[in-house]
């Protein structure tokens, strides 16, 4: 054992393809997901939801025998009838007023499971008009301006002006496992919740404003998560919130969780937006003025929108330096489920208009697309819209040079020619890692690094939500350590255990997280000497470490202005798609894609490269296939025979590139990298259809919009 | 909402004669043979019934034969045993490549021609192949056996002709004559089910059917008449607008699946038509 702590250069763990934590456990089927799981006297809970987008409840009609029952209405509630997030706006159960289709309004619980599925209720409603269109909203979530230079000036020194408009579509998260939680109560009325989810004190605080209760009356527990993408950030509170509410009324432990057509019926979505872009160009390119308009759809209740506008906003110009902006964003009500959080969050729909527009712009002028990326991305020391002056891991260039290096684009082009039907797209982005603005301030994470005889034990929030969390800070910590990976354990979930570390999201966990951890690790390596965990723990009894975030001291943000540092540093991605399009079907088929990307430093390469893998997977599906069909604000493909995402068979060959420009604040130099894979793809796709000759300037681009273009426009 | 699936009725029948005995007494029994699409139902609660006889393991109902004049298929015979079947190959060589794009590997092993046919989704991939070849569709009950044309199987959107007590038991096939040619439009590569599907057949004259376009699978007669009499592909394609009405719904618009089956006319009469060079 004493082997382990020695001669600590021996044990590199950082940049080195480390087993994962619980990898064994999950291919041997031992991990526990929240169906799984099993307590004594436990009963099963159901929803029932509204069938209209908008009205008011006149009766409720319980059809069925109700002996044996839990029922739950909002007046169960003990504390606050509220899903507490930003706005206080989202009630946990309808009381009489349903704003969108599949709205909570009533709980069932029932020893068997059958039963459940027999009890009919029907509710009686009177409906009124909803309104569907985001452009005809009258109410605003939250409205954004960002403002640097004039950009009235900066159109009158242009030689052209270049107009566009580009809207991107709903999109289901379609992790793995859907949403479930697992309720137990306590005799002294406190509750335990387990579940699969991503943010456990998010949980926990929506619980303690529902029940009313101080915070050690509530623990929540993750169980194994099959996947997340965003879905398991917010809305895991509501399902939290129901199988609490049945299980302090019943007293037994309940168990909800959802199948996929509920899933997909009554989960968030990533949000629909309307983008438009007006351009003072020069004729050799330069950009001189951008003015752009976002327009998000956040549904009928506010949840996360007001920061997935801010990220999206934020990204809208892409990576290009411009000394005139004006970005406009606003995110508006519409009696439609409540959009929430998606893998990229408010980017890729942002990014995804940005690059298409700049390609239309090169077209206009008759210049190449990658001479105009040249030209116009950032380099170190440039200033973004918001006035952040970019870091030296300013690597636009360098990501963009190097996909075209890896996919021979040029020789490509040439092979190609004018030949129809075939084209490659380039798409270039960037990523800020962590929380926007002043939100990594305001959250004040902490991790707590526990001395163990055998090592040491990592305690965060952070969830494994299958990205490799546990494994990622335990390589961190046992490098920092010395130590080797093996001698890291990883605490489960648990607020009982672990600190608030901030939610798993925004790229966030490896680079502050981790961060907070090394530094953890440091000052463990610093106390300890020279003497093993063991002497240290038998001479000076336990060692606990936590440490809370602290700012970089140069990054400063004015939330009221959004001036300032949005974001400590950036990641940079460039995608290469070379794609062929068929004339009889209008079915497209990617033939490959290249995707870099500067994420600082890969802690574990082969999960990296998995992140940019399934990134540009979902991405390709967000692209061409996935298209939420909507038919009076409710979801009419609630399955996945009807909402299509790629099978294996329609996956291409990708090339995940990895570029390591060390950010200075982030673990080993690391950023973040699970988002920005989502980012670029769907750009680059239809960047490569408009130089196969196809026009589209809207996602999903299905066979039926790319029909259109090619027969019916012009 | 999913069915309930505990107070459901299932029966057990081992040879065909217990199956028709069962039917012919319990006539609202429903038949599962590879359950694929029946189970798809339940789960969507789409199914009313409630008692259900699994004729799955009934022998008589499998495999492919031929004779001189014929293919059989058995109705259970599964696409995994056509897509494996030197007859199919031989005779039919367009029903393996439809059952090759059928779902994924799962359903091909699971999923029978006769539950394609009795199911009756104007979308059912087989379905303009048996319209094509002018199958028969070889049905039974107690009281005996009847031949049904496959061309008036069906009543509407998702009705048979099929009386109650009654199971398809085979098709029979008339071994085609002429170039056969198969393409099925789903939106992705694997598990998709067909915005547009056609089946041709160009020997001495020329057989069309779409499926995916209307209510049930449809037999292009004006177009088949012009291609028979030595019209041109254009003269052809409009008379397709006569022989269709595509719809708007879930998975596709009207206007992309009359355009789509426009050029897999178009398609078909380039890659049947012999080189001349
Ligand atoms: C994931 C997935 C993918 C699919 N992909 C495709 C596809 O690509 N193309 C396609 O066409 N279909 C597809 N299907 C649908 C389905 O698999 C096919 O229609 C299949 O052929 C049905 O056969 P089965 O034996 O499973 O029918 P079952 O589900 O057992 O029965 C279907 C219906 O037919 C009746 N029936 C079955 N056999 C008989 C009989 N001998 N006599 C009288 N009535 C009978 C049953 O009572 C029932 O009403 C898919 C289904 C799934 C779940």
């Amino acid at each position: 054992m004493v082997e382990n702590f020695r001669n600590q250069d021996r044990y590199e763990s950082v940049g080195r393809n480390v087993d994962r934590k619980e990898g064994m456990s999950k291919v041997t089927g031992q991990a526990k997901y929240v169906d799984d799981l099993n307590f004594e006297g436990m009963i099963y809970g159901r929803t029932i939801r509204s069938e209209i987008p908008r009205g008011k409840i006149k009766a409720i009609h319980l059809e069925f025998d109700t002996e044996g029952f839990t029922i739950v209405d909002y007046r169960d509630i003990p504390g606050k009838n509220l899903i507490a997030l930003i706005q206080d706006d989202q009630p946990c159960l309808v009381e009489s007023e349903i704003n969108h289709a599949d709205e909570p309004i009533l709980l069932l619980a029932h020893p068997e499971k059958e039963k459940l599925l027999e009890a009919k209720v029907r509710i009686e409603t009177i409906s009124e008009i909803p309104v569907l269109d985001p452009l005809q909203s009258g109410k605003i979530f939250k409205e954004i301006l960002i403002s640097k230079g004039d950009i009235e000036a900066g159109f009158g020194l242009a030689d052209r002006i270049v107009e566009g408009e580009y809207r991107t579509g709903h999109q289901e998260h379609v992790y793995i496992e859907p949403n479930g939680m697992i309720a137990v109560p306590t005799p002294d009325g406190a509750i335990t919740v387990y579940g699969s989810l991503q943010c456990p004190y998010y949980v926990h605080g929506a619980l303690m404003v529902l029940l009313g209760v101080p915070e050690t009356k509530v623990r929540v527990v993750q169980t194994e998560t099959g996947g997340g993408f965003g879905g398991k950030e917010d809305y895991p509170s509501i399902i939290a919130c129901h199988a609490a509410l049945l299980a302090l009324k019943s007293g037994r432990p309940t168990k909800i969780v959802y199948d996929r057509v509920e899933d997909m019926q009554a989960t968030t979505r990533r949000h629909p937006a309307i983008v438009r872009h007006r351009t003072g160009v020069a004729a050799d390119g330069t950009l001189l003025s951008m003015d752009v308009e976002v327009i998000m759809d956040g549904g009928a209740y506010c949840t996360l929108s007001p920061v997935v506008l801010s990220r999206g906003v934020i990204h809208a110009t892409g990576p290009y330096r411009c000394d005139n902006v004006r970005i406009r964003g606003r995110v508006v009500h519409t009696n439609t489920p409540p959009n929430g959080a998606f893998r990229g969050f408010g980017a890729p729909q942002t990014l995804f208009a940005s690059e298409v527009h700049l390609d239309r712009i090169a077209h206009t002028l008759g210049l190449d697309p990658i001479e105009i990326r040249e030209k116009n991305a950032f380099r170190p020391g440039d200033v973004t819209a918001t006035g952040q002056v970019l870091p030296e891991d300013t690597s636009a260039l360098q990501v963009l040079r190097e996909a075209l290096k890896k996919s021979d684009y040029y020789n490509i082009r040439k092979k190609i020619g004018t030949q129809a039907k075939r084209g490659v797209g380039v798409a270039l982005y960037w990523h800020g890692s962590g929380f926007t603005g002043a939100g990594e301030v305001k959250l004040a994470s902490k991790a707590t690094l526990e001395l163990l005889p055998s090592g040491a034990k990592v305690r965060v929030a952070s969830t494994e939500i299958g990205q490799g969390t546990r494994t990622m800070l335990a390589q961190i910590v046992a490098q920092t350590l010395g130590w080797s990976y093996d001698s890291i354990e990883v605490s489960p979930a648990d607020t009982a255990v672990v600190p608030d570390s901030g939610p798993t999201v925004a790229s966030r966990t490896c680079m502050i997280v981790g961060r907070l951890l090394q530094r953890c690790a440091e000052e463990m390596r610093f106390r300890i000497g020279n003497l093993t965990p063991k002497q240290y723990l038998e001479k000076h009894g336990p060692l606990e470490i936590t440490k809370v975030y602290e700012k970089p001291p140069a990054i400063q943000w004015d939330d009221e202005h959004y001036r300032g540092d949005a974001y400590g540093t950036y990641g940079w991605g460039c995608n290469v798609v070379d794609l062929e399009w068929d004339a009889v079907t209008y079915e497209v088929k990617v033939k490959k894609v290249i995707a870099v990307f500067d994420i600082g430093k890969a802690i574990h390469p082969i999960f990296a490269a998995g992140q940019i893998e399934g990134g540009t997977a979902q991405a390709i599906g967000y692209a061409l296939h996935e298209e939420v069909v909507m038919r009076n604000g409710r979801v009419a493909n609630p399955q996945l025979t009807n909402y299509i995402i790629p099978t294996t068979m329609d996956t291409p060959p990708i090339e995940a590139v990895i570029v390591e420009n060390s950010y200075r604040f982030g673990p080993f130099g690391a950023k973040g990298v699970g988002e920005m894979p989502m980012d670029g793809p769907a750009a680059a796709i239809v960047n490569a259809l408009f130089a196969a000759g196809v026009d589209v300037r809207e996602i999903p681009a299905t066979p039926e919009r790319i029909m259109e273009a090619v027969c019916y426009s012009r | 909402m999913k069915t309930a699936l505990g107070n459901l009725d299932f029966a057990d029948a081992t040879t065909l004669s217990e199956a028709l005995t069962l039917l012919a007494s319990e006539p609202d029994r429903v038949p599962l043979a590879g359950c694929t699409d029946v189970y798809v139902g339940l789960n969507f609660g789409h199914i009313e019934k409630k008692r259900f006889v699994n004729i799955w393991s009934l022998s008589e109902l499998r495999g492919i034969s031929e004779n001189a004049d014929f293919l059989r298929i058995g109705a259970l015979t599964t696409y995994t045993e056509m897509i494996e079947s030197p007859i199919i190959a031989k005779f039919l060589p367009m029903m393996r490549d439809c059952a090759r794009l059928i779902g994924g590997c799962q359903v091909q092993n699971r999923g029978t021609v006769g539950g394609n046919i009795a199911n009756g989704s104007p979308a059912g991939d087989t379905l303009p192949i048996l319209a094509v070849a002018e199958a028969m569709i070889i049905a039974q009950s107690l009281s005996g056996t009847r031949k049904i044309p496959f061309l008036s199987f069906y009543a509407g959107y998702r009705k048979t002709v099929l009386l109650p007590g009654e199971l398809i038991v085979a098709i029979e096939i008339p071994k085609p004559p002429g170039a056969q040619w198969f393409r099925k439009v789903g939106t992705r590569a694997a598990n998709a089910i067909s915005k547009v599907v056609i089946a041709g057949l160009r020997g001495e004259t020329v057989r069309l059917a779409f499926g995916s376009v209307g209510p049930t699978v449809i037999r292009a007669r004006r177009t088949e008449a012009v291609l028979s009499s030595g019209g041109t592909i254009a003269q052809a394609r409009d008379a397709l607008a006569h022989d269709i009405h595509p719809i708007d719904d879930l998975r596709s618009t009207s206007r992309y699946r009359m355009q789509v089956a426009e050029n897999l006319l178009s398609a078909f009469w380039d890659s049947t038509t012999p080189n001349q060079s």
